[in-house]
């Protein structure tokens, strides 16, 4: 059984969000890499997942723009309300698709075309010129969500049973649209081993035995099989959720900000996410109630079919109120928001994951995710910091700090000295490198034997051998050893940045060591071998 | 047609089984809980360390206290390097000027290290919660430290098993760890080798004496001679011989 779906999709949100039109050639960059890019990028050659530096050297004039999922979110809005005076079981599926059952409105309007006409003039209107919108109706929301986007025109209606032939012949790496949560790679993995394994469209799934698939490929891969016959991804659940499983919060004061609000959704969304948690169940629908003191209510579904987190949770509740609160004046609500619901539409029982054995999801990596999560929770998204190597020719530059939330938690990270092509850096000191780089370089005195402060000439060498070294008002101690000077000479073209430094290694009396840079006729220490 | 009324038949309830209270599945989980934990109760450690230590390896839950002269920071990112290169993650709370690319050269995984800087009032709850998160917890001494805090986190470290090190500042400094931690590390001697004098050759390798005490089961002290590191960048012990030599540069002419 299936639910005859209509999807409204924006080709290229996350560029229509930031403001560009199909003309310019923007790309939208997420941790170094293309996530989205315009018509006009695409045109030179810039697809999705392609490095930065690379998009830039197929298209030298694009422009790039920071990924922020909140402002896709909040531009997103309007184009919602737009197409929710269709039905009120509009469902948001992520900024910029949206999907509703045609059961009703179909025969209200006139016919599946009509409708999907109709529904994109209403969000193309909405959009206001700076994007367009395709619409595609059929059996279940994953043939109408390829309906929409690979479908010849703007509007596509697949006949009702006609999905599984519609489907077939489209590559198997679509199935990553419907089966990954945010940031989830599993489709994409399995859409990847089934095209190893031979199997390259989506009419070869539909053919496989569903046992096998079954057994082979795990919950995931029937869910897939479901998906390429046409059928709704899970057997609809006729059990309604229990009333307790309905969440509530009044705010008093109303919240007029919008972070006070997503603070309080963020309680919701946890106790609502261990309430479910303690029955076995996930939910893939949710429905965001909002209500201000003067009476204004906003309700939006939202749905991901890989199951929501409470983190997702909340950040979906923080873009409907950023929507709604920043929307157009006409939609904005009057008051300061007094009351969050959460109602979870479509509980199914969750199948929990299979920690990897060796590699892979760690019950460690989890704990640490949770624990970054909790501290980002006290002090801010930007108080957890992991190390990112990245050129240079100091220790300070070599060894640099990011915000946790802008890189994937675990991958990889290649120290540069033991990366076999770390690039030349010319000027650089070897390893080992100094434990202790002072943030804010210390001041010294480096001396002569006769007093005289140290310089090191034009031509690289020092000009006397440094006999005493004073470090941040200390008394002066005898240099026991010294190494260098490494003088770098850097950006010389361009007079604004360019540095002249010269670098020293100096060993004080009891093993003390310190990295000693010299810029401007001033000494400073900017490491410690500690 | 007529419509007919609908006929009042009062029908019984049927009895509802009596079904038992739902049990939840996290008293499942903990009743089905194997009674030996996989996890060992001790974190692996570079063999060369492991003569300082009262076992070979660190007991999760315990406290270490590094400290001593120059190369007690290299010495304290060098016992989270085992654990860290098997899969152990590591934080640092405290440590703005920690340096990321030599603790990547010491065999600290940088993919598993989080880094957290939290305002001076924060700080015991940021160390707690990362005690829960991680396996390995660095701290630098903030300048007061108070009893009750230290106790607690000592406390927290010993029930979540992680195992927290103190960089205690190596000159007589500001603060001390208020409780005597479990293993204590002091770097005795240190000597760095490598400039050959007039400016020529670099620091590439360093020779420490380390002494390794503590309470109870390490209380008996231990001595080891170290390269940390040695000329290819390993932590390893050094051959016993002659303490190290503090060389005198003589002037180039």
């Amino acid at each position: 059984m299936t639910t005859r779906t209509l999807v409204v999709w924006c080709p290229d949100w996350p560029v229509v969000a930031a403001g560009a039109g199909p003309e310019d050639a923007v790309a939208v960059v997420f941790a170094n890499r293309v996530v989205a890019c315009s018509a006009a990028a695409r045109v030179e050659g810039v697809r999705r997942g392609l490095r930065r530096r690379e998009a830039q050297g197929r298209c030298p004039d694009l422009v790039l723009v920071a990924a922020d999922p909140d402002r896709d979110a909040r531009a997103f809005e309007p184009v919602a309300a737009a197409v929710a005076t269709l039905s009120p079981r509009l469902e948001v599926l992520r900024p910029g698709t949206l999907a509703l059952p045609t059961r009703g409105p179909s025969r209200y309007f006139g016919g599946d075309e009509a409708l999907a006409g109709r529904a994109a003039a209403l969000a193309t209107e909405a959009l206001d010129g700076r994007g367009s919108a395709r619409s595609g109706v059929a059996d279940g929301p994953f043939a109408a969500l390829l309906a929409a986007r690979a479908g010849p025109e703007a509007t596509t209606v697949v006949p009702p049973g006609g999905s599984a032939a519609f489907l077939a012949p489209h590559p198997v790496a679509t199935l990553e649209l419907a089966l990954d949560a945010e940031g989830g790679t599993t489709g994409r993995e399995l859409a990847e081993l089934l095209a190893r394994l031979g199997v390259r469209t989506l009419g070869a799934v539909a053919a496989l035995p569903a046992g096998a698939v079954l057994g082979r490929f795990g919950s995931l891969g029937a869910r897939a099989a479901r998906l390429t016959r046409g059928e709704d991804e899970r057997p609809p659940d006729l059990r309604r959720p229990e009333p307790d499983l309905v969440v509530a919060l009044e705010l008093d004061p109303p919240a007029e900000r919008v972070e006070t609000a997503a603070f309080a959704a963020r309680t919701l969304a946890a106790e609502l996410g261990e309430r479910l948690g303690r029955r076995g169940l996930a939910c893939t629908a949710v429905a965001v109630e909002a209500e201000t003191e003067h009476g204004e209510a906003l309700s939006r579904r939202w749905r991901s079919e890989g199951g929501l987190s409470p983190a997702a949770l909340a950040d979906r509740v923080r873009w409907q109120l950023d929507g709604w609160l920043h929307g157009s004046a006409a939609a904005r609500p009057t008051g300061g928001i007094s009351l969050l619901r959460l109602v979870p539409d479509a509980v199914v029982p969750d199948e929990g994951r299979q920690l990897g054995f060796w590699g892979g999801a760690t019950d460690a990596d989890e704990r640490a995710a949770r624990g970054v999560a909790r501290l980002q929770g006290l002090l801010g998204p930007d108080a957890v910091t992991v190390p990112s190597p990245s050129g240079g020719r100091s220790p300070g530059e070599r060894g640099r700090r990011v915000p946790a939330h802008v890189v994937r938690l675990g991958a990889a990270v290649v120290a540069p000295s033991r990366a076999p092509a770390a690039g030349p850096w010319p000027g650089a000191l070897p390893p080992p490198s100094p434990v202790v780089t002072h943030e804010r370089p210390l001041p010294a005195a480096v001396v002569d034997a006769e007093g005289r402060p140290v310089g090191v000439t034009g031509r690289g060498l020092v000009s006397a051998e440094p006999q005493q070294v004073a470090v941040a008002g200390a008394p002066p101690a005898t240099v026991v050893a010294w190494a260098g000077p490494w003088p770098v000479d850097e950006r010389w073209w361009d007079p604004a940045s360019a540095r002249r430094r010269a670098r020293l290694q100096v060993v004080l009396p009891d093993g003390e060591a310190h990295l000693l840079g010299l810029e401007g006729g001033r000494w400073e220490v900017e490491a410690t071998y500690d | 047609m007529a419509l007919v009324e609908p006929l009042e038949v009062e029908i019984p309830d049927a009895p509802v089984p009596a079904r038992p209270a739902p049990v939840g599945l996290p008293m499942v989980a903990a009743r089905t809980r194997p009674v030996a934990l996989a996890r060992e109760a001790l974190l692996p450690v570079l063999p060369a360390l492991e003569g300082l230590l009262p076992e070979p390896g660190l007991r999760r839950g315990t406290t270490v206290g590094v400290g001593g002269g120059p190369g007690a920071t290299s010495l304290a990112l060098a016992l989270g390097a085992a654990a860290s290169a098997v899969g152990s993650w590591a934080g640092a709370v405290g440590l703005p000027s920690l340096g990321l690319e030599a603790a990547g050269e010491l065999g600290v995984a940088l993919e598993r290290l989080l880094l957290v800087e939290p305002p001076p009032d924060r700080w015991a709850t940021v160390v707690a919660a990362l005690l829960d998160a991680v396996d390995l917890v660095h701290i630098a001494l903030p300048p007061r430290v108070r009893l009750g805090d230290a106790r607690r986190l000592a406390a927290r470290a010993r029930e979540r098993g992680a195992v927290l090190v103190v960089h205690a500042p190596g000159a007589v400094g500001t603060g001390a760890w208020p409780e005597a931690p479990a293993v204590r590390l002091t770097v005795a001697e240190s000597a760095w080798e490598g400039p050959a004098g007039g400016g020529a050759g670099r620091l590439h390798a360093r020779r420490v004496e380390v002494v390794g005490g503590g309470r109870g089961a390490a209380a008996r002290p231990r001595r080891a001679a170290l390269w940390l590191p040695d000329a290819t960048g390993s932590v390893r012990l050094a051959e016993p011989g002659s303490t190290p030599s503090r060389r005198r540069v003589e002037a180039a002419s």
